[in-house]
């Protein structure tokens, strides 16, 4: 039923935008870009481009909330921690979107690749062209079609074959126990955190930075990885209350609740920290290269910005901050659920201020077409997820943890 | 959190287990005796709740710490920058609070840190020249204590003596400051 309607609000959107598009001029009112402008024949506008940036957004933000399953898992492992076994099977529930958005992706790049990203325009890098850039050719080692194509495949095949093998182990281990598996299990674990470690990162600038190609932080790949983070732990919060709620995960106490909101909590903060970081540094330093970014987001664009960029920094970091301060409020359902969905909306304007404003400009906003996009993939990555919990027992019964997450008292 | 007692009398009762310790807190709770405290070389979950201490009003202590080192740095900031010698760098306002958020955390944190040392080291009686109250050296090792204030308590000595090995203590020693 949200498929449908998230179908019939895109193409409400859609309409508007395509009937709407035809009247505006396509002068892009560059408010802040007069730097970014020069040179850069900026494409026609088409209202498709909105359609596609939109793709583009949602499908980044739950290739992140699917892939932070296994990241979850994995530092579990490594850890060996043993009080997330009770609910194991929600976030290893999670990464089984990742090959649907990795055909998203790729399918958004090669039909809409010009559109979306400035820096595919092959002109930029022929010196006797009139827009040869020489900044973003001094890119072009990295940022070229083959290498950001293989990358991006990259990226989504060894995040899927870690989680099918972690997956196939835990799912074996159900049938035959010992501790075999858990070994096995965590050496993958310890696999997929290293790759993690660098293709976060890399796949941080391919999605997200690349967008505004002069632009760049060093912080950027940690601040996409703390925003995705803390996005995946608000959705396991929110799948295991929804699975306690119906009756099952009954196993699962306020203790294991305690220790998801305070993931929660001290993950928004963390996000804070990293966001401001990058912000503060580029606020101080006042490098023209480096401040366009907040200054599209901020005063760009006739400022349709600046209420997502306050949304943004009001629902990941004063809502869970003090939603989510006191023991009391970590241990009751209710209260976590209202911070993660707080936590889950303001980080879809996290993406959406990083975005937006490099692929549609002014041609942004927040209407029936984000909307319906919205509940496109969210329903597609809540029946994935529902699938999979589906698929096998909701405790994983031969677990060698299993025993001390039952136990798992914090009081 | 004991306090300093001058000609009290305690009778410590000496556990081996952790999880011993924790159930006779329950049952000696239970049989009406009121227990002082209990030394544990490592933190016990559930202890605080068994022994049915109040809330903690540390936090609250940690904020108003907190709060002063905020307000310090701003002082401090306004002062200097704003008021005394106004400074243009990086073409900004003179005064512009988003560059001193990182001294505002930082002060905010250090006088909490350092305030908290100190509220540590008061509420526990402890300093350079005071003699700590040690009611059992081996709960730095490996013992429990449960201590029971005879002050404080109306039934008898040897009632208590047999309350506490019931619940199982190890033994029961009777100490006097």
């Amino acid at each position: 039923m949200g498929l449908g309607a998230g179908v019939v609000l895109v193409a409400l959107g859609c309409f508007l935008a395509a009937s709407g598009g035809g009247h505006e001029t396509h002068e892009v009112a560059h408010a802040a870009g007069a730097e970014h402008a020069e040179g850069v024949a900026h494409h026609a506008y088409k209202w498709t481009n909105r359609l596609w940036a939109n793709v583009w957004l949602n499908a980044i933000y739950f290739t992140g909330a699917s892939v932070i399953g296994m990241f979850f898992m994995s530092y579990n492992y490594l850890a060996q921690a043993g009080w997330s076994v009770a609910f194991k099977r929600v976030p290893e529930a999670l990464p089984a979107y990742l090959p649907i958005m990795g055909i998203v992706v790729l399918a958004v790049f090669f039909l809409a690749g010009h559109d979306l990203f400035h820096w595919t325009n092959p002109a930029l890098y022929d010196t006797a062209s009139p827009e040869y850039d020489p900044i973003i050719a001094g890119k072009h080692g990295f940022l070229n079609t083959p290498f950001y194509v293989i990358r991006v495949a990259l990226y989504f095949v060894l995040w899927y074959v870690l989680w099918r093998m972690i997956r196939s182990y835990s799912l074996q281990e159900d049938l035959s126990g010992g501790t075999d598996y858990y070994y096995k299990s965590l050496r993958v674990g310890v696999i997929f955190l290293v790759v993690f470690a660098v293709t976060s990162s890399t796949s941080a600038w391919d999605f997200v930075m690349s967008i505004d190609t002069h632009w760049f932080s060093t912080m950027f790949g940690w601040y996409t990885l703390a925003s995705w983070h803390v996005t995946g732990l608000a959705i396991i919060t929110l799948t295991v209350l929804a699975l306690k709620e119906r009756g099952y995960l009954q196993i699962v106490t306020e203790s294991h609740l305690h220790d998801l909101g305070k993931f929660m909590f001290a993950f928004s903060i963390f996000w804070t920290y990293v966001w401001f970081a990058q912000f503060m540094l580029i606020y101080y330093a006042n490098l023209p290269e480096e401040t366009i970014h907040y200054r599209e987001i901020f005063s760009g664009f006739g400022g349709i910005y600046k209420a997502p960029f306050f949304i943004n920094l009001t629902l990941n970091f004063v809502f869970p901050f003090l939603v989510l301060m006191t023991t009391a409020a970590k241990r009751t359902g209710i209260i976590l659920k209202v911070a993660a969905w707080g936590i889950v909306i303001g980080h879809y304007f996290d993406f959406y201020v990083n975005i937006m404003p490099g692929t549609v400009g002014s041609h942004g906003g927040f209407g029936p077409m984000e909307f319906g996009m919205i509940l496109i993939f969210a329903s597609g990555f809540v029946w994935s997820v529902y699938s999979q919990l589906e698929k096998a027992n909701l405790v994983p019964k031969h677990h060698p943890m299993l025993e001390e997450s039952l136990h798992h008292d914090i009081n | 959190m004991s306090d300093v007692h001058s000609n009290s009398k305690f009778l410590v009762g000496i556990y081996d287990d952790d999880d011993v310790v924790l159930q006779a807190v329950k049952d000696v709770r239970k049989a009406g005796v009121k227990i002082h405290e209990v030394y544990s070389p490592f933190p016990i979950h559930g202890l605080d709740v068994a022994l049915g201490h109040p809330r903690t009003k540390l936090g609250i202590a940690a904020f108003l710490f907190g709060l002063t080192g905020t307000l310090t740095a701003i002082s401090l900031t306004f002062y200097t920058e704003g008021y005394d010698w106004p400074m243009i760098v990086g073409g900004k306002d003179s005064y512009s609070p988003i560059i001193y958020i990182p001294i505002f955390f930082e002060l905010t944190v250090l006088f909490s840190a350092l305030g908290m040392v100190a509220t540590f080291l008061l509420s526990n009686g402890l300093g350079p020249t005071v003699k700590p109250l040690m009611y059992d050296l081996r709960t730095t090792d490996n013992k429990f204590a449960m201590t029971i204030d005879m002050s404080k308590n109306d039934i008898g000595e040897g009632d208590i003596e047999s309350i506490l090995k019931r619940s199982g203590a190890a033994e029961v020693n009777i100490k006097q400051f």
